[in-house]
């Protein structure tokens, strides 16, 4: 039990985008009207889930073949996905789970929901997930998804982009995000990054290739960090998980 | 010097996918959805169901949200116990009713605060993530001096955070969007 008040700094919400963003058609129902209530944060949102190793299967960073057929691969371009998950002072946050999720190098998800042209891949869940390092340090496999098209406009087409949810080290910091990838002209053409009111914020984003990671021969590297919320810097219980 | 935190983006419609794909049939990926299972035989307290439905601003239920919580165990204290209590539940919306459900103990009083749940929904079209509270109907006076619900929620709205007892050890939480029952959302 820890008496700590008002563990995590205040939101910068000039780097966050507001709820109702008419260009993103789906918000406009979906945006709470009143504005959110300001409180410092109490232990509930100080406190988080921890989790563990264990609940990691031994390919679920690589989706190159976390799905695939004995002996077979995803299809596309194999690249790796690496970075830092750290907090608004700069630390390192060791612990963090990742889950990504994205479309196949189509643009095809593995959801029932989408019906898209381009074909799905036997080889290809979609989905994985990592657990930061003693430095808060993560590296998935992957293949290079497919922009993709979307009913919002009358032609509006998602920049390649891979989803990521993290946990921090409390339930404050909880994120998600897509990272996008340097280059990609439908970056700044898509309704939902330009919910994001901030260019810098944006270009945040966008992971650049990394050619000091790139394996030569084998995958392009994208390097992408994480910032979760800052928290104050006294120390905090939290008892693991225990999955 | 201090950076910025990482700009949110909407999780999209496929968020289960990545988070929960037991729960829309895909199986094949890892053997049981994080945060499926909160409690354990032997974990102590009251077991309690807990059901909704989130609905926009036109009373349309979300069919494609990820619901999770954060709770105290009964003793008021956070993080896992041992006993297979994990505090953390995380839930599908139904593809279909957009009914989700948790199946969890009822918290204890977490310092000053009555017993409540913490709750983050992420859906398609909400470009970052909501906080809220739910509260238990039964807990009136913890809540006349809740520090959050007394101390920050103006009178006409706490009843949004307020569960509805629906039958013995079950409870109704539906969140609501946008409308004249808006849900109180923190900025914690
Ligand atoms: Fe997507």
């Amino acid at each position: 039990m820890t008496d700590l008040k008002g563990g995590m700094i205040p939101r910068d919400w000039r780097h966050q985008p507001p709820a109702f963003t008419p260009d993103y058609k789906s918000s406009r129902l979906r945006s709470p009207k009143l504005p959110k209530l300001s409180m410092p944060s109490t232990p509930s949102e100080d406190s988080g889930p921890v989790f563990t190793r264990e609940i990691l299967g031994p390919l679920d960073d690589d989706l190159t073949l976390n799905h695939a057929a004995p002996g077979e691969m995803a299809i596309g371009p194999r690249i790796i996905v690496h970075g830092q998950v750290k907090d608004e002072m700069g630390r390192g946050v060791p612990g963090a789970l990742l889950e990504i999720w994205q479309a196949n190098a189509g643009g095809r998800y593995r959801h029932k929901n989408d019906g898209y042209l381009a074909p799905l891949d036997p080889n290809f869940g979609g989905c994985g997930r990592a657990i930061t390092d003693d430095e808060g340090g993560y590296r998935f496999h992957t293949v290079l998804p497919g922009p993709y098209p979307w009913p919002n406009g009358a032609n509006d087409w998602r920049p390649a982009h891979i989803h990521f949810s993290v946990f921090g080290q409390s339930f404050a910091q909880r994120l998600v995000t897509q990272m996008y990838f340097e280059g990609d002209p439908l970056i700044w053409r898509c309704p939902i990054v330009a919910t994001i009111p901030d260019r810098a914020a944006i270009e945040r984003l966008i992971a650049p290739l990394d050619m000091a990671a790139t394996v030569p021969f084998d995958a392009r590297a994208y390097r992408f960090d994480l910032l979760l919320r800052g928290r104050h810097a006294s120390p905090f219980e939290n008892r693991p998980e225990g999955l | 010097m201090k950076l910025h935190e990482t700009a949110s983006q909407t999780v999209g419609p496929y968020v289960h996918i990545g988070c929960m794909p037991n729960a829309i049939g895909l199986h094949d990926v890892y053997p049981e959805d994080l945060g499926a299972r909160m409690r354990g035989e032997s974990t102590e307290g009251q077991k309690i169901t807990i059901e909704g439905i989130i609905r926009d601003g036109a009373g349309a239920p979300l069919t494609d949200a990820l619901v999770e919580i954060w709770q105290a165990d009964a003793r008021g204290r956070y993080g896992a116990d041992g006993s297979g209590f994990t505090g953390w539940g995380r839930a599908a919306a139904d593809a279909q009713s957009g009914v989700w459900r948790f199946e969890t103990i009822k918290p204890g009083a977490v310092e000053a605060m009555a017993p409540h749940i913490t709750f983050w929904i992420a859906a398609r079209g909400i470009n970052m993530a909501l906080h809220t509270r739910m509260y238990f109907p039964e807990d009136e006076t913890l809540q006349a001096s809740d520090p959050v619900l007394a101390g920050f929620v103006p009178a006409p709205r706490r009843n949004t955070l307020i569960a509805q007892k629906t039958a013995d050890f079950m409870y109704q939480f539906n969140i609501h969007l946008q409308g004249s029952e808006e849900t109180v959302f923190f900025d914690v």
